[in-house]
Parts: structure tokens; C-alpha cells; sequence
């Protein structure tokens, strides 16, 4: 079983990913407790998974610009499908088919 | 997890938690509450009066790029009569103010304002292109922020406006308060809170944005869909205001109050007599006219460093020394046209010009 995601970065956050600002992937709907452990303990994707996925499948430089201790960077602001990801129980947030996921970061230039 | 529905009309499913209140509030509601404090901002510090004209500094980043859409919004809602222009400069920074510019451009259409460029290679005839190649990547910030500021002056004299406005917002004031007191620039730090800079005598300086969280800045370019450039300057970033920057958002993160909170004690900080007594009077640049506390404005003493070839004795002791110790500037030495401040007439002419 596995979920298709659409996730968009902006606001430059897109010159880490490839300058691509959109991209639809899968992740599997299951995954292990502790992100890289292959442990029989598993919970539903959620974007904490996500945020580390995306890390080591998509994200092409500068990993310390995306992600610090386990999630975003402070200054990046997530949306779950257009809505405030700390509405939505932010890093804990279960992941469903068909989410639209944005990263945007805000840290670029005014 | 159930939709919640918004704090403020209690119809609407909440899509955005608010970093000031921590209210959870529909698109609609934020589009509201958003523009009604940058209004309230700008009525009870009374920044304008009818018949003003009014330059948006315009960058074509996220900031400047909402300001110019907002003021376009409160001056037809709450019919301030205003007459507002967009005001670029143009650094001469080639793959990233160029593509900058073309955003601004594109905002001169979308709310059909006019809009004044001005390059620093028209007025300091040096590209940051061309500065960087004489003095390196280091301290290539101080000349670009120097030059910025009294290219946007300038420009606004060219134009005749009365008044600049900017997209600073409460991030970077709060970031600007802590790098004050970092350094121990009293002075920077008894006015880097105000909401509106310079006295009667020049163009007055305002942000309308005091206030507002770069975080709702960047949601509502998000929600209106709004047409900005996000690209980091190629040239080294300030890294000393990077540091600022990064503490900040990790105060943020823990307590999104802090950035309104340094803000406030900034404004409440009072500068004791004796220190206010050491700081330095404003006069006016011998050679250029601008607003100096020296004899020389800091944009001529850097132009004069560039022009002989030593442009980092605008920055380092030593370096000036050396520039000393050569004897007197040449008297054929390029230099910035004398700053006339807009008086309505020579406005004017400075329009035409400008448009031809």
C-alpha cells in the first residue's frame, strides 16, 4: 500500500530540490516507528516521515538549510493541502492519498 | 482530526494560526485582520495625508511585493488619496537583481503603478558586478546597503515624492533591535524601532509593516497568489544579521510572541542623556549633499575608495590610512551629483527627466 503525495517548495526553498517547485511522489502508507530503523513497529506516513524522505530522496544541497533537529527549519512554513500545517498537528499530521503538501520558506530576501 | 472553524466568524474552517495571538482563523478573516492592522498601523501613526506621494521601495521579493498590493487595497478602501509609485534599484547584480526586476515590472502592470528604476551604475557609475571584482565578496554588503539607502533617496527626490515606504517587517525590526545591541550602536538602536525615520527636512521613511509577521506577509503572497522573486543574492549574504536572523526564528519557534516582545522592549528602551551627548550631529556631505555625520557621507567615502583603486578604505583603518597617505583626492575624481532635496518645481523637471 503505498500514498501519492503531491509537494511543492517556493519562497527558494525549490533551488534546494532540483529548482523544480513540483513534485508528485509515493510514500508507503506504513513505515517504521523511528525514521531508517527496519523494526517490526510501524505507524501510518506522517510528514515528520515525510520531511526525512524528502531529505534523502529529493533534496539535492545544503540539507541544513531545509531540516534541523528531526523536522524543518525554523522559518519554513508547511501547508496541508492550503491550511497551516500547526492546525493539523504539524510533524504528527497522518498522511492521506492525494495530500498537496507545500514547503515554503521565508528566510529569502524582502 | 475535526476541522475547526474559525476564532473570528465562527463559520469558516480555520486554515492559518496567527504567530502574534495564536488565534486559528479562516482565509477570509486573515485577509481582514491582516489588512485592517497595517491600516490601524498607518491611521495612529498618522504616515500620511491626502494629496501625498508616496514611493513603495520595491524589490520585487515577497515584502515589498505585498506592501505594494496592500497600499494599493487601503488606499481604494479607505480612500487615503494617495499617489503611489514603485521605486527599484537596480544594484547591477547580473542573474539575480536582473530577474528581481523583471518581477517588479510585471507588479507595475498587475497594480498599475508607475515605477522609477535606478541603477547604481547611473548614479555611482560602479555595478556591484564591479565592485565585487575590485573588493572581494566580504564586504561587499556594506557598500551595497549604503548605496541602497541613498539610491532610494535619490530616487525619490527624481520622482518628487514626499514619503518612501518599505517592506520591513516585524522580523527583520526585531532582528535589527538584537543586532544592535550586539554591536552596542546606541544610536541605530533608539531609532531602528521608530515606524517612521528622517525629520522634517528629507523625504520621510515609513514601514507600514512594523508590525506585521513575516510569517502572514508570506501566507497571504501565498493565498492571493501573488507574483514575488525568492532568490538569495549571489554575493555572500550579511552574516552577521544571518546569525540574528536564525536566533530569532529559533525564539520563534519556541515562543512566536518573542519577535512582538524585542520589539517592544526596543521601544521602550531610553538612551541616557550623557550617551545620547557623544553621538554625532547630522550635517550634510561636502561633496555630495546627502545626510552625513562627517564631512563625507559614507557613500562618497566609499565612491572615493573605489575610484582610487582601494576600495576598502571605506571599511578598514588601515586601509584608510594608506588612501590618506597618498595625498588629497585627485579634483577630477567621480563623484555622486550634488543632492538637491525635491522642492515641487525642481520635482518636476526630475520627473521628466526621469521618463525620458
Amino acid at each position: 500500500m503505498s500514498l501519492s503525495l503531491k509537494v511543492e517548495f517556493s519562497g527558494g526553498l525549490e533551488l534546494l530540490f532540483s529548482n523544480q517547485r513540483s513534485h508528485k511522489l509515493s510514500v508507503p502508507a506504513l513505515v517504521p516507528k523511528t525514521y531508517g530503523e527496519t523494526s517490526s513497529e510501524t505507524k501510518p506516513a506522517d510528514i515528520t516521515f515525510l520531511i526525512h524522505h524528502l531529505r534523502d530522496n529529493l533534496l539535492k544541497e545544503r540539507v541544513e538549510l531545509f531540516m534541523e533537529n528531526g523536522t524543518v527549519r525554523p522559518g519554513i512554513l508547511v501547508l496541508v493541502n492550503d491550511t497551516d500545517w500547526e492546525l493539523e498537528g504539524e510533524g504528527e499530521y497522518p498522511l492521506k492519498e492525494g495530500d498537496e503538501i507545500v514547503f515554503i520558506s521565508t528566510l529569502h530576501g524582502g | 482530526m475535526p476541522p475547526r472553524t474559525c476564532a473570528l466568524c465562527a463559520t469558516n474552517r480555520a486554515m492559518l494560526k496567527r504567530p502574534k495571538t495564536g488565534q486559528q482563523i479562516c482565509r477570509d478573516c486573515f485577509f481582514y485582520v491582516f489588512e485592517t492592522e497595517v491600516h490601524n498601523t498607518i491611521t495612529q501613526s498618522n504616515l500620511f495625508k491626502p494629496g501625498d506621494r508616496v514611493a513603495i521601495g520595491a524589490s520585487g521579493g515577497k515584502d515589498s511585493t505585498v506592501l505594494a498590493y496592500v497600499m494599493k487595497v487601503l488606499n481604494e478602501r479607505y480612500e487615503y488619496g494617495l499617489d503611489l509609485f514603485l521605486l527599484s534599484i537596480d544594484e547591477g547584480i547580473t542573474g539575480y537583481r536582473d530577474d528581481s526586476l523583471e518581477t517588479v515590472k510585471r507588479n507595475q502592470q498587475q497594480y498599475s503603478m508607475p515605477l522609477k528604476i535606478l541603477s547604481y551604475d547611473e548614479l555611482y557609475g560602479w555595478t556591484m558586478d564591479a565592485i565585487v571584482s575590485q573588493v572581494g565578496k566580504k564586504n561587499n554588503c556594506t557598500f551595497c546597503g549604503v548605496f541602497r539607502r541613498q539610491a532610494l533617496d535619490r530616487g525619490a527626490a527624481m520622482l518628487g515624492v514626499d514619503h518612501i515606504v518599505t517592506g520591513h517587517n516585524a522580523d527583520d525590526i526585531a532582528e535589527t533591535v538584537l543586532m544592535n545591541i550586539m554591536r552596542g550602536d546606541i544610536a541605530r538602536l533608539g531609532r531602528c524601532t521608530c515606524i517612521c525615520t528622517q525629520g522634517e527636512d528629507t523625504i520621510k521613511r515609513s514601514k507600514p509593516f512594523k508590525y506585521a509577521y513575516e510569517k502572514e506577509i508570506v501566507m497571504y503572497a501565498y493565498f492571493k497568489k501573488l507574483d514575488y522573486f525568492s532568490t538569495e543574492c549571489i554575493y555572500s549574504p550579511d552574516a552577521y544579521r544571518g546569525h540574528a536572523r536564525v536566533f530569532l526564528k529559533d525564539l520563534e519557534a519556541a515562543r512566536p510572541s518573542a519577535i512582538i516582545d524585542i520589539i517592544h522592549s526596543g521601544e521602550a528602551f531610553e538612551i541616557r542623556d550623557d550617551v545620547k551627548a557623544t553621538q554625532k550631529v547630522q550635517q550634510t556631505c561636502k561633496r555630495c549633499g546627502y545626510m552625513s555625520s562627517n564631512d563625507l557621507c559614507k557613500a562618497c567615502t566609499l565612491l572615493e575608495g573605489l575610484e582610487r583603486g582601494m576600495g576598502n578604505s571605506g571599511i578598514t583603518d588601515r586601509a584608510r590610512k594608506k588612501l590618506d597617505a597618498e595625498g588629497p583626492a585627485p579634483d577630477n575624481l567621480r563623484t555622486i551629483p550634488f543632492y538637491h532635496l525635491p522642492s515641487s518645481a525642481a520635482a518636476a523637471i526630475a520627473v521628466e527627466t526621469a521618463t525620458s
